[in-house]
């Protein structure tokens, strides 16, 4: 599917009825799960408070989708030289800072009330915070070098280094669950490591209730299709852009 | 071998004698260092800002270290850039990769490890307990190599961009973030009595992976600032 949608053509003809697809899709999804939400029942400990969870989960997810995305992007651009994977990743930079700053305003928001600290420097919101700023260096660099094949390649470079930086920060702040048996074993000590006041994974290990978790789920979706009909109908005013300017272009040299 | 040993002593030699050297970073380091106990508080002793301090200080210590590494590495590229010599070097017998290893080493024997020496001065200075300062050294030292060849990349991707300096601290900090954690925790960790051999370790594997992958990473962000 994706071999074909690299003919910029047929990405056009194929996005423009994609686009509002996903759009509608994305309103359905979370128009449902918002009237979900307010008949969600409180929870024990947080009460309302929890609410804010139906928007915090969904727009972390998506934060590290956009990542994800812009990382194979920038392989494809990179390797084969494409013009419309480098317009994919160039569009979803901002996309993804975006979801990210909201993840970490609602979680900010959420651990005011149910922790009673809108920060602290644990585990998971650090690297979410390092993820907002490899997308702020992502734009910055494209921004800053004026050539846009060059600027493309050298941001591709920064966000295939960022992909696999981004694995290392996320095992800094919390280590895999195979690494402190096998340091015990290798050396004979105790791995110290940072205490997490997050919570752990709690969707996909069954502990979450379907009355949240059906809710969830709904938003879930409906953020990731956002996400989708915002990125494809971002590439596509990208390459509407690059035509007019090479109209421009061309208009000035005849 | 021949050749790759001539440009570590080129890169040497310019880390060293232009511009000040190593004196500009170690120069740097001061200042910062300076200025933290008179942003924290009054330096009078045994105030509760002096304790406060004592138990940030190999933290602020750590954290100069990477802001003085980091300014260092504008001129790294962008200096061969402007006068040709990157040219030249491309043309070379030594492929750019090799040639981008060199220049991080270089960049590390003329300022990283200067620093490193200095590091401890800085901890103990803001009132870190004397005991660290072996740690200290070897933090820096090992961290001082990921720095370098984390900061090369950004070094070498911000050639012909409109604001160097900016650009690379901006592009390198989050890059940077593990070495800075694992350094940290090994020291807290020594400090408070507890095991600090697997920070000091996780910091070692990110020190070398990072110098066995950057300059590939380096060589194809030059090969496009000269395309």
């Amino acid at each position: 599917m994706f071999a074909a949608l690299a003919n910029p053509h047929r990405f056009m003809a194929f996005s423009r009825w994609m686009g509002p697809t996903l759009a509608a899709i994305a309103v359905t999804l979370i128009g449902v799960g918002l009237v979900l939400v307010t008949g969600a029942p409180p929870e024990r400990w947080q009460g309302t408070a929890v609410r804010i969870l139906y928007l915090h989960v969904p727009s972390a997810i998506t934060a590290e989708v956009a990542y994800m995305a812009l990382g194979a992007a920038s392989v494809v651009s990179f390797v084969f030289r494409h013009a419309l994977a480098d317009a994919a990743a160039k569009t979803v930079a901002p996309l993804g800072a975006g979801f990210t700053l909201l993840a970490l305003v609602t979680g900010s928001l959420w651990g005011e009330t149910s922790w009673g600290t809108w920060w602290q420097w644990d585990a998971r919101m650090t690297s979410v915070l390092i993820l907002f700023l490899l997308f702020v260096g992502y734009i910055g660099l494209r921004a800053s070098i004026d050539d846009e094949t060059r600027a493309g390649r050298a941001a591709a470079i920064l966000a295939m280094v960022g992909l696999l930086d981004l694995l290392v920060i996320k095992y800094s702040v919390s280590p895999p669950s195979w690494l402190p048996p096998l340091y015990r074993q290798l050396t004979g000590g105790e791995l110290v490591w940072w205490n997490s006041l997050h919570q752990g994974e709690s969707i996909f290990s069954g502990e979450m209730a379907p009355a949240f978790l059906i809710p969830l789920s709904f938003m879930i979706f409906g953020f990731l299709a956002t996400f989708g009909a915002l990125w494809v109908t971002r590439i596509r005013a990208e390459v509407w852009s690059r035509r007019a300017q090479a109209l421009a272009v061309q208009a000035a040299g005849a | 071998m021949g050749a790759l040993a001539l440009i570590f002593r080129r890169e040497l030699a310019l880390a060293w004698n232009g511009g000040g050297g190593p004196l500009l970073a170690l120069g740097f380091y001061l200042a910062v260092a300076t200025m933290i106990p008179l942003a924290a508080g009054l330096p009078i002793s045994d105030t509760p800002a002096t304790h406060r301090l004592a138990e940030v200080a190999p933290a602020l210590a750590w954290v100069g270290l990477a802001l003085a590494s980091l300014l260092s590495l504008e001129r790294l590229f962008e200096r061969d850039f402007e006068d040709g010599a990157l040219d030249l070097l491309a043309l070379g017998p030594v492929s750019l990769e090799g040639v981008s290893a060199a220049k991080c080493l270089a960049q590390w024997t003329a300022n990283g490890a200067p620093l490193a020496l200095a590091a401890p001065l800085a901890a103990i200075a803001l009132g870190a307990s004397p005991t660290l300062a072996p740690l200290i050294v070897a933090c820096a030292a090992i961290g001082g190599i990921a720095f370098a060849f984390m900061g090369g990349i950004g070094a070498a991707l911000a050639l012909g961009s409109r604001r160097g300096g900016l650009l690379i601290a901006l592009i390198v900090l989050p890059l940077l973030a593990p070495p800075v954690i694992f350094g940290g925790e090994a020291i807290t960790a020594f400090a408070a009595g507890l095991s600090w051999r697997g920070g000091l370790l996780m910091l070692t594997a990110y020190a070398l992976a990072a110098a066995a992958l950057a300059p590939f990473a380096m060589a194809a962000a030059w090969r496009n600032a000269a395309s």
